[in-house]
């Protein structure tokens, strides 16, 4: 079921189920809270920038939590931000959903044996929507990884929640 | 000046306070003093108007094992364009060293990295606190015999 399902030609009226309207509206206008942890913040702001324009995805950094739909992990997580990311993430109003990027925020990445500071892997933490794996991941990496974010987006149901 | 001369300007002043001084087969001469003396000597090197040493290119904490901390600091005069590196050891079980954040204030964060990851104190710092690991941190963690703790906060910290 396509999200305009009738639509009338000589009127302003468009019928669409109350899903398809929450779905879409979510999934166009996803604002990541703007914070970076290590390289991969660089390719982020890359991707944010405009040859790769995260804009027409109706992606906007926010500078606060209470304003953000997702936040993008980008970078190694120690420890010690671990604890900040936590509380970042319980202020932030549902639904929210977690992109993970790069091999750090993934499972530890080059820090997994010996990073005694390191957390290995945001998600033992937070719950995580979306990996994106890399090192640092290109921009077009993090664009498919927003992408498969918004493909489980479209398809949450307000009957059954699945993220 | 060359390292031969400063070692040997060095002893004259502080006779008892040079424990080893090596110039011949080490890539970078070095003077190993007493942690008593220290300040002093920091302060000559840097107010002598024969040495000038004003720049404090590195300070690095230091685990030789068996028991044994130290400090290197690697200090450079931008006027004289001579350098001299100096060593400290001190025993684990009591590792104080003074601080030299008073004479070159380039030490102030260097020591609290060496404080942090070491484990050397450093006595009359003007403010002796962890500068990476965070606060209620067990340990120092570039120790070579340090165990990586199972849990911090909770949080599991091994793969």
């Amino acid at each position: 079921m396509g999200l305009l399902d009738k639509q009338f030609n000589n009127s302003n009226v468009i019928i669409t189920s109350m899903d398809n309207l929450l779905n879409w509206a979510r999934l166009s206008s996803m604002w990541p809270m703007q914070f970076g942890l290590a390289c991969c913040a660089i390719e982020m702001m890359a991707t944010g920038a405009s040859h790769y324009d995260l804009d027409r995805f109706g992606i906007f950094f926010r500078a606060s939590p209470r304003q953000t739909d997702v936040m993008i992990v980008a970078g190694t997580v120690t420890l010690k931000m671990a604890t900040r990311i936590k509380k970042l993430y319980d202020q932030m109003a549902e639904p929210r959903y977690v992109l993970s990027m790069g091999s750090c925020a993934n499972c530890g990445g080059p820090y997994w044996e010996h990073g005694y500071h390191v957390l290995k892997g945001v998600d033992r933490v937070i719950p995580v929507d979306v990996y994106v794996p890399g090192c640092p991941p290109r921009p077009e990496a993090l664009l498919e990884g927003i992408m498969k974010l918004q493909e489980k987006i479209r398809s949450e149901s307000l009957v059954k929640k699945t993220a | 000046m060359t390292p031969q001369e400063i070692s040997d300007k060095l002893k004259q002043k502080f006779p008892d306070a040079i424990l080893e001084i090596k110039i011949e087969g080490v890539v970078d001469p070095y003077i190993k003093i007493s942690p008593s003396n220290l300040k002093d000597i920091a302060l000559y090197l840097r107010d002598d108007p024969d040495f000038q040493f004003d720049f404090l290119m590195c300070l690095s904490g230091m685990d030789y094992t068996k028991g044994t901390l130290g400090v290197v600091y690697n200090i450079f005069s931008m006027k004289k364009k001579h350098k001299v590196n100096l060593k400290v050891d001190v025993p684990k079980d009591k590792a104080e060293v003074p601080s030299i954040a008073s004479v070159w204030p380039a030490a102030n964060w260097h020591e609290r990295e060496a404080y942090d990851l070491i484990g050397v104190k450093f006595l009359d710092h003007p403010d002796m606190r962890r500068i990476l690991m965070p606060d209620d941190w067990d340990g120092h963690p570039l120790q070579k015999d340090y165990k990586v703790p199972e849990y911090y906060q909770g949080m599991k910290v091994p793969y």
